[in-house]
Formats: structure tokens, C-alpha cells, sequence
């Protein structure tokens, strides 16, 4: 142990920050990788005790190894490519999908400063907002290269969602970004702090810009009840019909990292990162896991109470009713920061 | 027959209005009056056959403006020449909303050339009957727009449900049809296959869609895949032999058709079944018609992406299940009726467990209504969606909740009580506009009427046999023909020689879940049917639904084929 | 680090030019499309190496997020399949191009001979800057009357795809 330390400190500072680096990745890489696999369990077990049901309790103690179960039998599934499919970008889609979703988690920040944070950049949020666009062609190529029709029509309305929505997802963060000053995230965490404790924090300051949000991410995960693009009844399963085995894995991976990187950047801009609810309460980086545990909960939540929508209600809702309300509110803040109203100052 | 008949005979002299018009009106080409157990009949000639149900739809006094069923019977053993110019019947029955009556309209048509004009310009609903009837007896309705095999497929041989077909004959089909509809080699559109195969049916049923985009430009039915030919197999079945089969119509409320049944052949024996054994079908189909409610409104959200309903709703289901389980000791397949009757009695907790199930019905359709009713995405996908207006409703010979959420009260257990159902006080809901969302209010509606329609056939559950005491219809006590010379015998007559109804023709009706459930029954009175036609109610609904979705998303395909309600059992027989 | 960021360099760069010209070379244009999607990345990572990360989001927002994605949508709605050549007219298309390539080379090398190396100096590309530069008065206008032509694009691009009543 000395000789690893010894050689630590032997190491130039550019070389310490890089495998500082390193380690994080493969830190928060892994763990997303379980807080995947947990994610299935929870919402399944979750979705069943709303439904008077059981669900996976037979596979370990309460049922919790059942994602490893589920990964070992998907692992040695028959691979199937369609006949007619076009192989390369079949094969690619879930790879592209994959990256997209796990590189937009780097810029979120779990706690202060440093460690907590694979990378902060100064454009973090603009970062958030160019990669969550990347993860449209996954769906798109999915659904194109089967060369089947419902995953084509999956995809297609997938696409049309997931742009509608990225753009109100955009404007309902305007607002923190005029209060912040920065595009930084860590900055628009440390602007939430405050003397009130959970009232400064942008949920309450900018709670219309909140609810956009909240809409327009359950949107662009595509989870009920905006789950057009795998609308089981009309699509048979969307963009994914046709995949199985390990690549149909990692397109549900990709869904649910990317609910899980929503669920982490509304926690970090809307309800105060890391901070403490309560102003006596010191600031920890579990606070961020209790709300961030709240707001994939409420996912799960709307998912065993709602139906979906029909896909020309969707398009309405996100053209005619969101983005004016997002961009309402740009105004209405942008008027209260100039006019310098208490709560909306710099 | 032992009992009395119960329905007075038609009063002798005094014509029904309907054999009166169409005297006046077609003098001569009217062929014959009858009325059997209360069943106005009338044959006419073929060359009248269109003008005589035009009469009978238009004229005020008759307003027969609802099409219930058009079948083939074949009637071949007549050997004599008039028997062969008249070997093909075709029937029609008709009901009227405004006068409450029933009509069986009849014409015949010769062996060498059984043509017969069609009636789809009269009735909406005649389309897909005419073609059954050409598919299973190869009679041939001039000017019918579309005359292809339904049932069968198209390498079927000959016509299966004539008389000189036999019985095991098998074809197979090699090759399905790819294209159920011509699409130009230019089209833009994109063809989309909904079954047989796929989460949106219920059942093996399959609609191929033309989409423009999101939107149904064209769309066609297809039918047939369950179809094992219910009818021919009753034919060679003794009257309670068919009970089983009927269990396998609409399987998910199989006590009603059990019901229907007997209800049918006992109208035509002219019995009725004791008072303790008609009160507790009552209950029974009440629970099942709650049961088929439960599977209509549960599995129609679950298409709309709201799964929690589903399971909320499938609770009570299951409390049912196991009521039936208790009763007669099978819970999808119940076969509990007798002609006569029932198979045994209900135990001994009977009524403590249907209270018990009472109150976990009313539970859980109390939660679905907190979590549907007034949930903003519910009601925008099911308001003004598969709109089905009153008329239109009526002459393509809807019924049941889906009628009824048209706007048109008419309810068999209303208008003409069965079982004693006059004695009870519930009320038929309606529905205005005939959307998706009025069926789904209705269907809730009627579950709580069923309720109150149990509690109170609970309160006067008589006491006493529950089959009748007549030896040519109900077998006797196993004890008595272990220990009794008569009751052997009575028993190896019975099981022998079957139940011999007297000649005649009968048609028995009673309020499925999904609508009127009739029973069309020819005895010529030997111990099998010579002709048995189910009228299944989601027949007639899903014959509709390409009408219906052309024009519609594709979403809302979906959210109107769920309160349907088709059952492909019922659908094909 | 520098030569970290020499090797990252070199990677995109030899990544963008690969992908730009499997871009011309694909008789298939949905692999053109991804070819150029792959195209822009490698541009938005260089720019990031740059020091100016704002350019290199908006480079992936704009162009990736949604130019090509409209691409690719319209490419898969019509379903437009492999491009096949022309007999007749590649002959004439083939000479025309050769040309405009010796064209091109040829102001390039005179634009590549005429550069006398030298240190770039220190340039300030944050956001803040960028900000400050774009919405001072030198540009303002421009900025805005730009965004008034995209609106009238857009508007006009409704009304042409509307379909007549």
C-alpha cells in the first residue's frame, strides 16, 4: 500500500488529475450499471405492490438478485438479426444508444466541488442538452434497420417525440440559467442555496419552469404516459420489436440510464443538488440520492397510474401548450431578474 | 311434455301486425304464416324477399329497424321434387325497439340454382351473414358486393354445413392470404397487418390497415381463425350433449350462453325450470356479465398503456372464478345448466359467499372509476372516439352495451324478462353519442345494476328443486337408479333416445354480456338438432369496425376494438 | 498533457476528413448522413480542444441535435434507396468535377503557401466572451435579423407544406 502511495506521490499533478479522472469514471460507470439493474427491480416490485401483485420475489432475499438472473438469461439468448435488416446499422443502434445515455451522466454533480463530479464543465448544461440529442438516432437507426414496419413507425414517432420535447426540455432551463449567471451545473446548484433552505431552491422560484420540465423529461425518456414509440398495442413494441439477447438488453439499458440521468439533472436544477432542505441541516451528497430516489419513484409512480396519450395529443400538447408556456416564462423571469425583484436577483 | 307451456298462443283470428302488412302488401307472394311457442314466422317468395324486409323495416306499424341474424338452413331429405326446389331456407330475424316485437322472416331456394337477392341494401348487418351463409351452405346472394368465404379459408372445398357434407371432413390451407386488399404498386401508404397476431386483439382476428401516416386510409377485416363450426358439431349432438360447446362461445362469461341454451330448448319443450334453479342463473349470469364487463373495460385500458385497472379490476374476477368453482367445480368451462334446470345445487354457503364477492366488486369498480372516469388522458382518448350513431347502430344489429351506449334502450332482461328477471327493480343505462367513453360508462353502469339485481334475487332465493321433475327431460337421482327399476329405466331411456322435442322451430334469446345471445333451433324431433344458429352478438359489433376505424388513427383503432368487446370464441364459433 | 491533447487532435481531425469523404464516396445517402453526423462530432471534440467548449456544444446541438436528424427522418420517410449512376451523364459529371477539384487544390495550395507560421495568440472562447461579442452593437443586429429569417423560413415552410383545404 506505502509503494502505490509512494509512487502516487511521485506522479506529476497532470498525471494524478488524469487518473483521478479514470477512477471516476469507472467509480460512476459502475455504479450506473448497478443502479441500472436496480432500477428494473425497484419499478417491477414497485409497479406490483400498486397493483395488488408480488412481483419478482423468488430470486434471492425479496427477489433482488432477479436483474442478475434476467442479465445471465439475456446474456445467453439466441442473438437474431432479421432477415432484410441492414446488419451494420442493426448492430450499431444499441451501441449508439448506450454511449449517448452514459455520457450525459459526467457532468451531474453529486456533491461540492471536486470529487463528486466526473467532469465540470463550463457548458455543462448546453453539454446535457447536445448529447440528450444524440440519443434520438439510436431510436431512429433501431427502428429504420430492422426493416420492419411497426419498428419503423416506433421509430419515426419516436423521433418526432423526442425533438418536440427536447425543445421545451431546453426552454424550461433558460429561466435557472438567467438566475445562475452560468451555464455551469455546479453553479446553478450553489445559486439554489440560500437562508430558506428548500425554498430557494428553483422547484419553488421557477415551479411553472419545473413542471415543464418534469413533462417534457418523461417525454424524452419515452416512459408513460408518453410511451408512444413502444406503444405495446399499436407497435407490437416500437424500435425494439425486432431486437433480442444482449443488444435488446442494452436498449433497455439506454432507457433506463437515461430516465436515471433525468431523474439526477432535474434533482441537480430543480431541487438544490446536494444541498439540505432544511437551512440547521449541514449539506451532504446524500441529500442529492434522497431526492433523486424521490424523482424515480415519481416515474415509476405515473407509470402505474396513467394511460398514454394518442400520438396527434402528444404533438399538441408539446407544441401548443408547452413550449408557449416555457417561453412565457423566459419572458416573465427575464422581467423579474431586470426589474430586480427579491428571489429573482443574482 | 309434462309442464304447461308458458306462453299464451296467438290469439286465433287476430293476425300479428306484421303477417297483416305483408299480406296487404304482397298478397300471393306471401307463402305461410306461422307461430310456434310465440314465434311469428313468415315465408315468402324469393322474388318478394327484399321487398318484404324493406316493408318490414319502414312501415311505421312494424319499424323493425333492428337486424338481428340471416342464416342458411338446409333441408334436404325432403325427396320429393318440391323438396329439392325448396332444399335452402334462408332466414331473417328482425326485432323492432319501438314495438317490442320479433319477426323470422323465411324464403326458400331451389337445389340447381340457390340464388337469392341480398339484403345489404336493406340492412348494413346482412353483409357478413350473406356471406357465411354462401361460405357454409353455398347459397348465393345476387348482388351482394363482396361474396367470399368468411369462416373457411380459401382452399376450403364445397360448402360444410350441408346437409350431404361430412361431418370429418378436413382441408388444409397451404398458403394464407398475404393481401386482404388491392394497394397500388405506387402507393405511398404503408401496409399494416393487426392480427391475427398482436396485442391489440383479443383473440385471433386480423385487420390489415392501408396508413397514411398515423391514419387509416383503408382497412379489411378478416375472420375465421377459431372458427370450428359450433353448428355442424350440434348437429350430431344430443340437446344436452351441446351444452359444453356452448361454454366455448363467449368463454369469458360461459354461464350465460349455458344459460341461453337451455333457455332456448327449453322454449321449444315447453317447459320452464324451477323457481330455485332459474333465481340462481340469475345470479350466476349476473356475476358473469360482470365478470365479461371486467375483461372489456381491463384489458381495453391496458391497450391505452394503463395497466394498474387491469390488475385492480381482475381481483373480483377472480372471486367470481372461484364462486363458480364452488357451485359446480370449474371456473372457465362452468357447463352448470341442465335442460330443466341445473346440474346440481349451490352450496350450502351459497349466499355468504356471493356476498362476499358483492362487496369485492363493488370495491374494486369503485377504484377503477376513481382511477379512470374522470383521468383527463382517459377521457381524451375515449371521447368522441368510434362514434356510432342510433340508426346506424341498429341496422348493422348491434346490441347489448355497445346499443345501449348508441342511445338505444333496449335490454332482453327489460323488455322481454327471462328467468324472472321481471321481478326484479334495476335500471338499463344508455349512452348518448355511442363513443368509446359512453360504452365504458354503460359497461360500469351495468355492473352495478348487476349488483343490485343479485342482492335482490339473494333476498328471495327460493327453496326447493333446482331441476325439473320430468322424466323425459332430467335424469333421475343417481340413488334412485341404483336402487329403482323405474329410474333405471328412466335413465337408459334418457341417455339412450336423448331429449325428443315435439317439430318446430324456436328462437331463443336472452341478454349476453355482450348483447343479445339467440339461439336459432330447427327440431325436426329426433334427439339431435337438425339445425342450430348461434346469433353471436360480436358478430354483428365487430362486422362495424372496419367502418369505423377508416379515417381513424391508429391509436384510436385500438382504444375502439377493446370496448368492442370481441371474443373470438363467440366471433368465429 | 500537450501531447495528450496533440494525439486527441490528430484523431478527429483524421476522423472528420475519413468520414467526409466516406460521405461523398456512399452511393447510399442514409450512410452519407451518418458519415457527416460522424463528421460534425469529430469537428464539436476539436473545438473542444480548443478551449472553446460553447462552439463545440452548439456544433452537436445545432447540426447533430437537429439538422441531421430532420436529414434522416425525410430519408427514411420517402425510404430513398441506393443512388444509381447515370450512364450518360457521368462522363460529363466526372470531367466537371475533376476540374473544379484541380480548382479547389490549386487556391488551396496558394492559400497554404502564402501562411507564414507563427504562435496563435490567447483567445478568451468562453461563453461569457462569446456572449459579450455577439450581443455587443457590432453584431447585434445582424444576430437578430438572422433569427427573423429563420422565423420566415420557418413559416414559410409551414405554409408550403400545408396541404390545400
Amino acid at each position: 500500500m506505502s509503494g502505490l502511495s509512494d509512487h502516487w506521490a511521485g506522479l506529476s499533478p497532470v498525471a494524478q488529475q488524469f487518473w483521478i479522472a479514470v477512477l471516476k469514471v469507472a467509480v460512476i460507470f459502475n455504479v450506473l450499471l448497478g443502479l441500472f439493474s436496480f432500477m428494473t427491480y425497484a419499478e417491477r416490485r414497485l409497479l406490483a405492490f400498486m397493483q395488488f401483485r408480488l412481483g419478482p420475489n423468488r430470486t434471492g432475499p425479496f427477489g433482488v438478485l432477479q436483474p442478475i438472473a434476467d442479465g445471465i438469461k439475456l446474456f445467453f439468448k439466441e442473438e437474431v438479426i432479421p432477415e432484410g435488416a441492414n446488419r451494420w446499422v442493426f448492430v450499431a443502434a444499441p451501441a449508439v444508444a448506450v454511449v449517448a445515455a452514459f455520457l450525459s451522466i459526467a457532468v451531474v454533480p453529486y456533491g461540492g466541488p471536486g470529487l463528486f463530479q466526473i467532469a465540470d464543465l463550463e457548458v455543462g448544461i448546453l453539454y446535457l442538452f447536445a448529447i440528450s440529442s444524440l440519443g434520438v438516432y439510436a431510436i431512429v437507426m433501431a427502428g429504420w434497420a430492422a426493416n420492419n414496419k411497426f419498428t419503423m413507425l416506433g421509430g419515426l414517432r419516436s423521433a418526432a417525440q423526442m425533438f418536440s420535447y427536447e425543445l421545451a426540455l431546453g426552454l424550461s432551463w433558460v429561466g435557472l440559467i438567467m438566475l445562475a449567471g452560468s451555464f455551469r451545473i455546479q453553479d446553478i446548484v450553489t445559486a439554489q442555496k440560500g437562508g430558506l433552505g428548500l425554498l430557494n431552491w428553483f422547484c419553488v422560484v421557477q415551479f411553472p419552469a419545473f413542471i415543464v420540465y418534469l413533462i417534457a423529461a418523461t417525454a424524452e425518456v419515452n416512459r408513460t404516459p408518453f410511451d408512444l414509440p413502444e406503444a405495446e398495442t399499436e407497435l407490437v413494441a416500437g424500435f425494439h420489436t425486432e431486437y433480442s439477447s444482449m443488444r435488446f438488453a442494452l436498449l433497455q439499458m439506454a432507457e433506463y440510464v437515461n430516465m436515471i440521468t433525468v431523474a439526477a439533472v432535474g434533482t441537480s436544477l430543480f431541487l438544490g443538488g446536494w444541498l439540505s432542505p432544511l437551512p440547521l441541516l449541514p449539506d451532504s451528497p446524500l441529500w442529492f440520492f434522497v431526492k433523486f430516489g424521490l424523482l424515480l419513484f415519481f416515474f415509476i409512480w405515473l407509470r402505474g397510474t396513467l394511460p398514454r396519450f394518442r400520438y396527434d395529443q402528444l404533438m399538441h400538447f408539446g407544441w401548443k401548450v408547452l413550449v408557449p408556456v416555457a417561453t412565457l416564462w423566459i419572458l416573465v423571469t427575464a422581467g423579474l431578474v431586470t426589474a430586480g425583484v427579491p428571489g429573482f436577483r443574482r | 311434455m309434462a309442464s304447461a307451456t308458458q306462453e299464451p298462443p296467438a290469439a286465433s283470428g287476430v293476425e300479428a301486425p306484421a303477417a297483416r302488412v305483408l299480406r296487404a302488401e304482397l298478397g300471393p307472394q306471401l307463402r305461410s304464416v306461422a307461430d310456434f311457442r310465440g314465434d311469428l314466422a313468415i315465408t315468402v317468395e324469393r322474388d318478394a324477399w327484399v321487398r318484404a324486409a324493406s316493408l318490414l323495416r319502414d312501415h311505421p306499424q312494424l319499424d323493425f329497424k333492428l337486424f338481428l341474424d340471416l342464416c342458411g338452413v338446409d333441408q334436404l331429405d325432403d325427396d320429393t321434387d318440391e323438396g329439392l326446389r325448396d332444399r335452402y331456407e334462408v332466414v331473417l330475424h328482425l326485432y323492432s325497439v319501438t314495438h317490442k316485437h320479433h319477426v323470422r322472416l323465411k324464403t326458400t331456394a331451389p337445389e340447381a340454382a340457390p340464388d337469392v337477392p341480398t339484403l345489404t341494401g336493406v340492412y348494413k348487418g346482412a353483409n357478413w351473414f350473406e356471406r357465411e351463409a354462401w361460405d357454409l351452405y353455398g347459397i348465393r346472394f345476387t348482388g351482394h358486393p363482396k361474396l367470399e368465404r368468411l369462416l373457411t379459408h380459401d382452399a376450403f372445398v364445397g360448402h360444410p354445413m350441408r346437409k350431404d357434407y361430412p361431418v370429418g371432413q378436413r382441408h388444409v390451407l397451404k398458403s394464407p392470404k398475404v393481401q386482404l386488399m388491392d394497394v397500388p404498386a405506387d402507393s405511398e401508404h404503408l401496409l399494416v397487418n393487426i392480427g391475427p397476431s398482436h396485442p391489440a386483439m383479443h383473440g385471433t382476428f386480423r385487420v390489415q390497415a392501408l396508413m397514411d401516416g398515423e391514419t387509416i386510409a383503408a382497412c379489411e377485416a378478416e375472420i375465421g381463425y377459431m372458427h370450428r363450426n359450433f353448428e355442424k358439431m350440434a348437429e350430431v349432438r344430443t340437446y344436452w350433449q351441446i351444452i359444453p360447446y356452448t361454454d366455448r362461445l363467449n368463454y369469458c362469461s360461459s354461464f350465460m350462453n349455458g344459460h341461453g341454451w337451455a333457455l332456448a330448448v327449453e322454449k321449444l319443450l315447453g317447459i320452464q325450470a324451477p323457481p330455485r334453479a332459474e333465481a340462481v342463473r340469475v345470479i350466476l349470469s349476473e356475476f358473469s356479465r360482470i365478470m365479461d364487463h371486467i375483461i372489456a373495460i381491463g384489458t381495453n385500458v391496458v391497450d391505452l398503456g394503463a395497466i394498474t385497472p387491469f390488475f385492480v379490476m381482475f381481483r373480483a374476477r377472480e372471486d367470481i372464478y372461484e364462486l363458480l368453482d364452488a357451485c359446480c367445480g370449474a371456473r372457465l368451462t362452468v357447463s352448470y345448466v341442465r335442460i330443466g334446470g341445473l346440474a346440481q345445487d349451490v352450496p350450502e354457503d351459497f349466499e355468504a359467499r356471493c356476498r362476499r364477492v358483492m362487496k369485492s366488486v363493488q370495491e374494486v369498480v369503485d377504484q377503477a372509476d376513481g382511477l379512470l372516469t374522470r383521468n383527463p388522458i382517459f377521457t381524451s382518448r375515449f371521447k368522441d372516439v368510434g362514434a356510432m350513431g342510433k340508426d346506424e347502430a341498429l341496422s348493422w344489429g348491434w346490441v347489448g352495451p355497445c346499443l345501449r351506449g348508441s342511445g338505444v334502450a333496449y335490454d332482453v332482461r327489460k323488455d322481454h324478462p327471462y328467468s324472472g328477471y321481471e321481478q326484479y327493480d334495476f335500471d338499463v343505462p344508455v349512452g348518448t353519442v355511442g363513443d368509446c367513453y359512453d360504452r365504458y360508462l354503460v359497461r360500469m353502469e351495468e355492473m352495478r345494476q348487476s349488483l343490485r339485481i343479485i342482492d335482490q334475487a339473494l333476498r328471495k332465493l327460493p327453496s326447493g328443486p333446482v331441476i325439473v321433475d320430468d322424466k323425459k327431460v332430467a335424469l333421475p337421482p343417481k340413488s334412485e337408479v341404483y336402487s329403482n327399476i323405474e329410474a333405471l329405466m328412466n335413465h337408459f331411456k334418457l341417455v339412450y333416445d336423448g331429449i325428443l322435442p315435439p317439430p318446430g322451430e324456436v328462437y331463443g334469446y336472452t341478454e349476453g354480456a355482450n348483447g343479445e345471445l339467440g339461439y336459432y333451433i330447427v327440431s325436426r324431433g329426433a334427439k339431435h338438432p337438425w339445425r342450430v344458429k348461434v346469433r353471436p352478438p360480436c358478430f354483428n359489433i365487430y362486422q362495424a369496425f372496419p367502418s369505423m376505424i377508416t379515417g381513424a388513427l391508429l391509436a384510436d383503432a385500438v382504444a375502439i376494438i377493446g370496448g368492442l368487446n370481441v371474443i373470438a370464441g363467440e366471433l368465429d364459433r | 498533457m500537450e501531447l495528450f491533447e496533440a494525439i486527441l487532435f490528430y484523431v478527429f481531425a483524421g476522423l472528420s476528413l475519413l468520414s467526409a469523404v466516406v460521405m461523398v464516396a456512399q452511393r447510399n445517402p442514409l450512410y452519407s448522413a451518418f458519415a457527416l453526423l460522424v463528421t460534425i462530432c469529430s469537428l464539436s471534440a476539436i473545438f473542444g480542444l480548443l478551449g472553446s467548449p460553447f462552439i463545440a456544444a452548439l456544433q452537436i446541438v445545432v447540426y447533430a441535435g437537429a439538422i441531421m436528424v430532420l436529414f434522416l427522418f425525410v430519408l427514411m420517410l420517402l425510404r430513398v434507396g441506393r443512388e444509381e449512376p447515370e450512364p450518360g451523364r457521368q462522363r460529363v459529371l466526372k470531367t466537371v468535377a475533376i476540374g473544379l477539384g484541380a480548382l479547389l487544390l490549386a487556391q488551396l495550395g496558394a492559400v497554404i503557401a502564402g501562411i507564414r507560421p507563427q504562435v496563435a495568440r490567447g483567445f478568451d472562447a468562453s461563453t461569457r466572451s462569446m456572449a459579450r461579442v455577439l450581443f455587443s452593437p457590432q453584431y447585434v443586429y445582424v444576430f437578430e435579423a438572422t433569427s427573423i429569417l429563420i422565423v420566415g423560413a420557418l413559416v414559410g415552410a409551414v405554409v408550403l407544406a400545408r396541404k390545400e383545404p
